[in-house]
């Protein structure tokens, strides 16, 4: 889904956002001022207007209750929402990815505590993955409410390249390396990569880390262990991703690619490239970029290949769990309770839960096979649900599970390291010496 | 022309000079001064504050002493992004000066076609610094951009994806962006130098490079002064361009000081740490703007027409 990824886009305007944006909350929008509660999401279609229209069904079911919604664009957001948070002007319902970023909501005492809400609602906590709830998470404590839809990281590959190749996809990571050359020989990259991104790259490291040492490896850095990035697994898996790289199994300039321009995905349709690691929303973005590229059945889709002699399950995933609700503690007790009757009733209402598997996402609702299998993009819906539901372990990205400091200098370090510009070894000091952060 | 009209009588525009200058000048400038304490003066005493807390941005602001300062200047991330905003500097200064003298003393002119051709070269600094990222960007890509295009392989280079190229074109795009203001700059410093000089150089026998050098040249001395105070303490807050184009990348080759200080304090959550970026930041572009004021002399702000 665009929307997923333009929240790492990256605008030059930045620079004058904390500035003008620190300006413009002066005055408007501070908890009290009006009676209603204040909603603040991302804009971008379609995700944009699945949003307002929950919303205004909430609003016009219970006219005494009002929610008032503000849209804002992604990487704008996440500034805008940190600095009103710290001054103290916050929304009621705060947008959110979880993770660490709610992490450090929780410890300045920002956002309110719903763990006793959801023990009287056990119904609202019944019907979503479980799995998602580890984000929401923060010492046991729940502090938001999983909403919108499940994505999972996903290998994707173009069929018309394989059949053209005479070769069929990796089951393994001894494959991926022998194919490496064999595509490269007739011209194509193997695997396309927007590394400008970064957090492209770190897809990679998350998989890899999983399946040769199993999800303990990162769990011991989340948990804050002493020197846990000099895991003999991780140091492994910090080879192996340097050995693709000097295997030229990305394509040539993937330093200089984003992917918010989506010149990733448009490798990978246009058959420059044959595989591409990305999150469940890429699907929607080849559906509508990529021609007929997934109407021909062209787009082939699987779970990351098994490292030969790992400790990690196969079946694990990594990425992002759901989007999260959280309520400001500084909000009145009135706007309090009006979130809460939207967590209850309006959240991924029925209308909500169509209109999200319409984009080719997955609510996290439990249940929704028969809508999914409904739909035509049933295969690919059908693939996530089981990812999803199946996975042992369903990790968050690195760079929302861990605090904003930490998830900079591992971004930054993965960027040195996919340029070979750092050892293995050097990644993990440089890693070790902010564990904890 | 001017003998007809009173109001321009020597006298009586002497005595209300004075007036002015002791009753209404001063209240003049009270907007200014307002805008400027607001919006300067206020926000680098908070700034200030703020270096010598740990605040993530979030929660309370819990003073630190000097915690933040200790952190950023050991960190050998400091010293190699105060290298690479040298560089830039110079690199920049040195691509843009030249040209820029070139080309404003070739549109000082007064023929018909160069006021066409000024306006042209003067359309970079129209375009915001992050379309301008957003279209070099597009341009350069190595699978879909110009060189790929077109077939040209010496154009379809990894030009953000190695350190070296990645950063010689940030020099290039910042002097594309910034050579039509400069040259603007000299245009008009070249059509304030009196033509007689011109004419009497002609009548000894100068050719229009002896003319360039031996007049064009030192006359646009304070000129040049101030178009590389501009150049030198604009070059500090090159943040939006580079951004967009590299984000400090590949592996931290073009990380300048400012970017540093924003993807510390708004990406990082360390405040405190940017806030200390940030003072060093001031500090260098003070010390920079004093120097070269010392260096064009304690008459560089005077007209330059006198004495001659």
């Amino acid at each position: 889904m665009a929307n997923q990824l333009s929240r790492r886009t990256v605008l030059g305007l930045a620079a004058g956002v904390p500035l003008s944006l620190a300006l413009g909350s002066c005055g408007t929008s501070g908890p009290g001022a009006s009676s209603g509660a204040t909603y603040w999401f991302l804009n971008g279609q379609p995700q944009e207007g699945i949003r307002t229209g929950a919303v205004d069904r909430f609003n016009k079911a219970d006219p005494s209750e009002k929610i008032s919604p503000t849209t804002f664009q992604n990487d704008a957001y996440k500034t805008k929402i940190k600095t009103a948070i710290g001054a103290g002007q916050a929304p009621t319902i705060i947008w959110g990815w979880g993770g660490g970023t709610l992490r450090t909501y929780v410890k300045a005492g920002q956002v309110e505590d719903l763990t006793s809400w959801f023990d009287q609602n056990a119904k609202v906590k019944g019907r979503l993955f479980p799995t998602a709830f580890s984000a929401a998470t923060v010492d046991g404590k729940i502090y938001a409410l999983p909403c919108e839809t499940v994505q999972p990281i996903i290998m994707y590959y173009n069929k018309r390249v394989f059949d053209s190749v005479g070769a069929r996809p990796p089951q393994t990571w001894g494959e991926v390396m022998d194919l490496v050359p064999k595509l490269n020989a007739k011209g194509i990259a193997p695997f396309s990569l927007g590394g400008q991104s970064r957090w492209t790259n770190m897809m990679w490291l998350e998989f890899l880390f999983d399946r040769i040492g199993g999800p303990e490896v990162f769990q011991a850095v989340f948990d804050g262990q002493k020197d846990a990035w000099s895991n003999p697994a991780a140091i492994e898996a910090l080879t192996k991703v340097q050995d693709l790289v000097r295997a030229d199994g990305f394509i040539k300039g993937f330093s200089s690619i984003t992917a918010d321009s989506n010149a990733d995905q448009a490798l990978l349709y246009t058959g420059k490239a044959a595989m591409m690691l990305h999150g469940s929303w890429s699907y929607g973005i080849q559906q509508s970029q990529g021609g007929d590229f997934v109407s021909s059945g062209s787009l082939g889709f699987m779970n990351f290949p098994a490292v030969d002699g790992g400790k990690g399950d196969p079946s694990d995933t990594v990425g992002n769990p759901a989007q999260y609700l959280s309520i400001s503690s500084k909000a009145t007790d009135e706007q309090k309770k009006i979130a809460k009757d939207f967590f209850a009733k309006g959240v991924l209402d029925d209308e909500e839960i169509k209109q999200w598997i319409g984009t080719g996402g997955v609510p996290v609702v439990k249940g929704t096979q028969d809508l999914l299998a409904k739909d035509r993009n049933a295969e690919f819906l059908k693939f996530t649900y089981d990812i999803a539901s199946n996975a042992k372990v369903f990790a968050q990205s690195w760079d929302q599970a861990l605090s904003p400091t930490a998830a900079e200098t591992l971004l930054d370090n993965i960027s040195k390291l996919f340029q070979l510009s750092i050892t293995p070894q050097q990644f993990a000091t440089n890693l070790n010496a902010v564990i904890g952060q | 022309m001017a003998t007809t009209e009173p109001a321009s009588d020597p006298a009586a525009r002497g005595t209300r000079t004075r007036r002015d200058r002791g009753g209404v000048l001063p209240w003049l400038a009270a907007p200014a001064l307002v805008f400027f304490v607001g919006f300067a003066v206020i926000p680098l005493v908070g700034v200030f504050a703020l270096s010598f807390t740990t605040w993530d941005g979030i929660g309370a602001i819990v003073p630190s002493g000097l915690t933040s300062w200790q952190a950023v200047l050991t960190d050998p991330g400091l010293p190699h992004a105060l290298w690479v905003t040298f560089l830039v500097m110079v690199a920049s200064w040195a691509v843009q000066t030249p040209s820029s003298i070139l080309l404003g003393t070739f549109l000082a002119g007064y023929q018909r076609h160069r006021a066409v051709l000024s306006v042209v070269y003067f359309v970079p600094l129209l375009l915001s610094s992050a379309a301008i990222a957003i279209a070099y960007k597009a341009l350069l890509d190595p699978n879909f951009g110009l060189g790929a295009g077109l077939g040209i392989g010496l154009l379809s280079q990894d030009w953000l994806g190695r350190p070296a190229l990645a950063f010689g074109l940030v020099v290039f795009v910042v002097s594309w962006q910034f050579i039509p203001f400069h040259a603007l700059i000299y245009q008009g410093g070249v059509r304030q130098i009196p033509r007689s000089l011109y004419e009497a150089a002609q009548l000894d026998g100068a050719g229009r490079v002896r003319q360039f050098f031996t007049i064009t040249l030192p006359q646009l001395r304070y000129t040049i002064i101030t178009s590389s105070t501009l150049m030198v303490v604009g070059s500090l807050t090159f943040f939006d361009l580079i951004f967009v184009l590299t984000e400090g990348g590949p592996a931290d080759a073009t990380r300048v000081l400012a970017l540093d200080m924003y993807k510390r304090g708004f990406q990082a959550n360390l405040m405190g740490p940017a806030s200390v970026i940030a003072v060093i930041l001031v500090l260098v572009g003070l010390v920079l703007a004093l120097l070269l004021r010392r260096l064009g002399g304690r008459d560089a702000s005077q007209s330059q027409l006198e004495g001659v």
